[in-house]
């Protein structure tokens, strides 16, 4: 008989082993369906996997969906050290699309550099304002932050939708909801020209870089991930549980936001109802599978990036619905899952005890 | 207001809280047992499609609706197989299946999308129906809804009375005990969990069979983290359920009541209200944690395994 | 006495990763014998009453049940049997009644008559002269009452094996008068019981035979009222270990802490508030407070660590007040504390001695302009397991995987290395081994001959003897005076325990000082 017995000590190797093996289960998996609907696998694998990234374009793109994975996943990383369960990237994301869309439209045709930096700051102060909303209402009035993150990212998106089917509307867009096109001084600057991808980018990974010097050398780092693992030794060490946790929710809001700001300011320039595919879910899905490290959020932002273009690859070539894309992203995170439980524990056959005797 | 609208906005309001009232009830059982599972959402929107996809192909209701309970069952022995067998973290797990719910659904159900069917429709009970409003609002109903009374009421026995919801609320309480008093913890966990799965299923096909009989990407609308809300509010007892159904109900036709008195205000802004309105109801019971306490289960959240 | 063997145990073996739990064991069991089975923490006497109780299975050896050999499938055939278990930490559900909590144990046939059944469970509680109301809440009760509702259920089952775990050490001596009476008229009643326990005094009072086992395996087997308690202990910890002795008090110095009238309402609807407490500390002295579990020892802990804040004046060090000061503060202030949970607030489970160390040591030069100095964390790391023996694989270790008593040496050693002025210790050698609780003994006495003033909360009332110049006990939330070490009497003692003491007037307080 097969049975689960716990490891003595938690396994390293399979630390890093589960995110591969749980790829590795995703894919087979994908070719099973693939079959199933009469695609052929290998085809289909590669239109999902390889195709999108065959040129200059594909890598282009590919580091324009990161940036904005890396960002929310670096404050996600912050909060899920701390654990503190905040599912409100997507939230923190839209408020600061939002409001950097409107200092953007407010500023209008003014030139000058201080123009972008301000346009970021809004998006950033308000993606932190929103998810302080949701530290507040755990600190101070114990509110489970599942749940009002996600109600605070159900009410982000009525906002924004509110924004630009009304206030935001550009008149002159023939009816459609969304907003004027931004100026030029409130642009992101191309990381490499002829292609759609700006220095967001760099914010990413240097979000990912400062997250990783956080927990390895800070104080504050190591509070955080003190009150996390054992809440009852960080109040026994006298460490401030509700600053520490406002700070964490601040942080993954500033950053997130700093990520809508960033993708309105970017490739799309303007406010539009779909400026998300869902990146502050997707990012949750990153920093699981990133294992919470700077270079793993790298990599798994990578990946999932790609499975968004995968999609989109998909849904050209061979007429598969988009909602692929969603698809894998949920199979990775339950082969993940289920890989990790492999950490803790070890598979063991499980004989019937010997030299017991007879009835029972 | 005349008693015209006010019937009407009542029974509007029974219909709205119905798939709230299902998956809440699935949730406060499997909370019960001592398992959280977040993955409400998703188990609905598998209900959801395959409901509508049952019912579409082989032109039966209630075919539909079958189909829909297996399938939000299926779901939820794939979190049970993660959160009990594998004992991983109930939060990753369920949300997990959310994720996963949304895509799949998403998936399965695009070449349905735009299509529709002929849903439930109201059946009035002979007499009952007949008393003024009340026979409107509660007697005038469509199959499910007065399926959704009935299992509120077996929830509320089984819980109350029974042998069985004894050995739930021990096993809730304490695993550990449990396990030591000879009762079976896993088991009886997976059952909870199950049970979950299928009145998600449920409340799933009821928004694609009767609410609104047709299938759209992520038409559950955060309804189960509603349901989630729903049972902190009900400090896990049924008869609140119940009531906190309707009364969430309420707030999600809200904007339609306003609508109909002559308010002119944003869709959008008025779409938000149920989310708004349920942050409120968590900060108004959350805010004394020692209450909280003593009415949430103890080992909620608690993965359990037995030594062996 | 009868004779037959009811319960037999031969070459029980059961492994864990990374340890041997039970090697070999032999037991026997006769029908009406209290059978007492001796060993400290970690000798593997839980393994083998949970393997007696069907909870776990032996991965080799046998079981005979009144001379049938059987392999027992849970612990529903175990109470089949007639084997009844009372558990050290119990296995009632608190928000449950009594009543329920019984009949969840029973055959569903039996429970179905919940009046039928309340009706029994106050008839057996009075003939073992055990009232019990089965229909109060089960978190409304005592513990000695909770413990009660554990025996009456084996009772109702009709157990011909009792197995009770530890019962005595959550007992005031009074409440343990009372059980012993009713085990021995079990026993009259032919009822074996096997009586597990670290207390030879105890054993030797009540139980006709004895098996001691160490690090897994039997060491002997003796009839406890003919051998000395210093043999028994031998068998127990083997030759090398030291016994730990009394010590000596001290002449104390000045005033260090003083509490006056310290008041807490805790938010915990579980736990206990602390009413009008008063007693003030010297430096170079040890006070003992005794108690059972639960009746504010957590909460005076908590008060004076900073984890909970009372009303600044209420508690005063060196004369200044602090009872508003956050826990940080505190610890700048020289106040130590040690929790009573080693794992999941002394010390992070999953974190390394040397993160560990950092937890509660980051005022000693670690952490600079928020940057930590990993050097100086991972020195001060080394520093702690030499001082003080902490048996650990390296300083990188996870708290997890060192004993009780390793882990309880290095947060002992953790916080005696900050020089505190006042360390507040509870439960110190808790589920420890006698080795490491000698090791911690001397370094509270160490401390004390520093200068400092320690105060020593213990349910373990014979070290509280052995180490305290004064103590007193504390009983739902009041504290009783304390008095000289020497002019207490265990009786007295235990009457403290039992809330049987005049509210503490100051003045009592400063009488007992002087």
């Amino acid at each position: 008989m097969l049975s689960l017995e716990r490891r003595a000590v938690d396994s390293r190797a399979m630390q890093w082993a589960s995110p591969l093996l749980a790829l590795v289960l995703t894919i087979i998996t994908g070719m099973g369906i693939f079959m199933a609907l009469g695609k052929d696998p290998v085809e289909g694998l590669t239109f999902f996997f390889l195709t999108p990234l065959s040129d200059k374009h594909g890598w282009a793109e590919l580091g324009l969906k990161m940036a904005p994975l890396l960002l929310c996943a670096a404050g996600l990383t912050i909060c899920y050290r701390a654990k503190l369960w905040n599912i409100g990237a997507e939230g923190h994301f839209l408020m600061g699309a939002l409001w950097a869309s409107v200092v953007a439209l407010q500023l209008g045709g003014q030139s000058g550099p201080w123009v972008l930096p301000l346009v970021l700051i809004a998006g950033m102060v308000a993606g932190a304002v929103w998810a302080l909303l949701a530290g507040l209402l755990k600190t101070q009035f114990h509110c489970n932050e599942i749940l009002t993150t996600i109600m605070l990212n159900y009410i982000a998106l009525n906002l924004l939708l509110y924004a630009v089917h009304g206030p935001l509307k550009d008149p002159y867009g023939f009816g459609f909801p969304q907003s004027e096109m931004f100026a030029a001084s409130a642009l992101l600057p191309k990381l490499i020209p002829e292609t759609r991808l700006h220095i967001g980018l760099l914010f990413g990974l240097l979000a990912a870089v400062a997250v990783g010097v956080l927990f390895a050398r800070t104080f504050i780092g190591f509070q955080l991930k003190v009150l996390g693992q054992d809440e009852r030794a960080a109040a026994f060490a006298g460490f401030p549980a509700k600053r520490l946790t406002l700070l964490a929710f601040i942080l993954a809001g500033g950053l997130a936001g700093l990520a809508g700001a960033s993708e309105v300011t970017g490739p799309l320039g303007q406010l539009v109802p779909q400026v998300s595919p869902g990146y502050g879910y997707t990012a949750i899905i990153v920093v699981f599978l990133g294992r919470m490290q700077a270079v793993g959020i790298v990599l798994a932002a990578a990946l999932l990036a790609l499975t968004f273009m995968g999609g989109e690859m998909l849904q050209i070539a061979m007429a598969l619905p988009k909602a692929i894309t969603g698809l894998f992203q949920g199979l990775l995170l339950f082969y993940l899952l289920t890989c990790d439980a492999f950490i803790h524990y070890r598979i063991r056959i499980r004989r019937a005890p010997k030299a017991v005797a007879g009835e029972a | 207001m005349d008693s015209v609208l006010i019937t009407n906005v009542l029974a509007a309001t029974v219909v709205a809280g119905t798939p709230l009232l299902l998956v809440a009830l699935g949730e406060l059982v499997c909370e019960r047992s001592g398992v959280l599972n977040l993955g409400q959402e998703g188990m609905m929107l598998m209900g959801a499609v395959i409901g509508f996809i049952a019912a579409t192909s082989t032109g039966s209701l209630s075919m539909g609706v079958l189909a829909a309970m297996l399938g939000g069952v299926l779901m939820a022995m794939l979190f049970a197989l993660m959160a009990i067998t594998l004992a991983a973290n109930q939060y990753a797990a369920g949300l997990a299946l959310t994720i996963f719910g949304i895509g799949l659904s998403s998936f399965v159900g695009a070449g349905f999308v735009g299509q529709s069917i002929d849903g439930f429709d109201k059946i009035a009970i002979p007499l009952l129906s007949d008393i003024p409003v009340i026979g409107q609002v509660l007697f005038n109903q469509d199959l499910l809804v007065y399926g959704s009374l009935l299992i509120f009421a077996l929830v509320f026995c089984f819980l109350k009375y029974s042998r069985g919801g004894l050995i739930l609320r021990a096993v809730g309480e304490s695993p550990e005990a449990a396990n030591a008093n000879g009762l079976k913890v896993l088991p009886v966990r997976y059952m909870a969990v199950a049970f979950g799965g299928a009145m998600a299923g449920l409340a799933g096909a009821y928004l694609s069979l009767a609410y609104t009989p047709m299938w759209t990407e992520n038409m559950t609308a955060g309804r189960g983290w509603i349901a989630l809300a729903l049972v902190v509010f009900a400090t896990w007892k049924p008869e609140r359920v119940l009531l906190g159904a309707y009364l969430f109900g309420a707030a999600s036709i809200l904007h339609l009541v306003l609508q109909g008195l002559g308010w002119n205000s944003s869709t959008e802004l008025l779409a938000m209200l149920p989310y708004v309105v349920t942050i409120i109801v968590l900060v108004l019971l959350s805010w004394n944690p020692a209450r909280t306490r003593l009415n949430t289960p103890l080992s909620i959240g608690q993965p359990y395994r037995p030594s062996k | 006495m009868a004779t037959a063997e009811r319960l037999k145990l031969e070459h029980i073996v059961k492994e864990y990763p990374g340890c041997r739990a039970n090697d070999g064991v032999q037991l026997t069991v006769n029908a009406g014998e209290i059978h007492a089975l001796l060993g400290e923490n970690g000798a593997g006497k839980s393994t083998l009453m949970k393997i007696i109780y069907g909870v776990i299975q032996p991965d080799a050896g046998s079981i005979t049940w009144n001379g049938h050999p059987l392999t027992l499938q849970g612990p529903a055939h175990a109470r089949e049997l007639g084997i009844g278990m009372v558990f050290q930490h119990f296995s009632l559900f608190e928000t449950l009644t009594v009543a329920e909590n019984i009949a969840l144990s029973l055959p569903a046939d039996q429970a179905r008559d919940r009046r039928k059944l309340e009706a029994r469970i106050s008839e057996v509680s009075e003939h073992y002269g055990m009232a019990l109301d089965p229909r109060r809440y089960v978190n409304t009760l005592s513990i000695g009452e909770r413990q009660r509702v554990e025996i009456v259920r084996c009772l109702i089952q009709e157990s011909s094996l009792l197995i009770l775990d530890e019962p005595t050490s959550v007992l005031t001596p009074q409440e343990v008068e009372t059980l012993f009476r009713t085990l021995r008229q079990l026993s009259h009643e032919g009822c074996s019981i096997l009586f597990i326990s670290h207390k030879l005094q105890e054993v030797r009072d009540l139980c006709h035979r004895a098996t001691v086992l160490r690090q897994g395996r039997v060491t002997g087997e003796c009839n406890p009222a003919e051998v000395s308690t210093d043999d028994i202990a031998r068998m127990m910890v083997g030759n090398e270990t030291p016994l730990s002795t009394r010590v000596e008090p001290r002449a104390p110095g000045e005033v260090l802490l003083d509490v006056s009238h310290l008041n807490y309402r805790t938010s915990d609807p579980f736990g206990t508030s602390l009413q009008d407490l008063c007693m003030s500390l010297r430096s170079g002295e040890i006070v003992g407070i005794a108690g059972v579990a639960g009746n504010g020892q957590d909460e005076l802990l908590r008060a004076l660590s900073g984890e909970a804040l009372v009303s600044n004046d209420s508690i005063a060090l060196s004369g200044v007040a602090i009872g508003q000061a956050k826990p940080s503060l505190r610890r700048r202030l020289g106040v130590a504390v040690v929790p009573e949970e080693r794992l999941g607030r002394g010390a992070v489970p999953s974190m390394s001695l040397v993160d560990n160390s950092l937890l509660t040591a980051y005022g000693e030069g670690m952490v600079s302009k928020g940057w930590v100095a990993l050097n100086k964390v991972r020195d001060y790391a080394s520093r702690i397991v030499d001082a003080f023996g902490v048996r650990t694989a390296s300083i990188d270790s996870h708290a997890t995987s060192l004993s009780g008593g390793n882990l309880q040496k290095f947060i002992i050693g953790r916080e005696a290395m900050q020089q505190p002025k006042l360390l507040v210790a509870s439960h110190p050698t808790w589920g420890v081994d006698v080795g490491s609780a000698v090791a911690i003994h001397e370094a509270l006495v160490r401390l004390r001959d520093e200068g400092a003033a320690v105060l020593l909360i213990s349910e373990d009332l014979d070290e509280l003897f052995q180490l305290c110049g004064r103590m007193g006990a504390i009983c739902a939330g009041r504290l009783s005076p304390l008095v000289n070490t020497s002019d207490l009497t265990i009786e007295q003692l235990g009457q403290w325990m039992a809330g049987d003491f005049p509210s503490a007037a100051p003045s009592e307080v400063s009488h007992a000082v002087a």
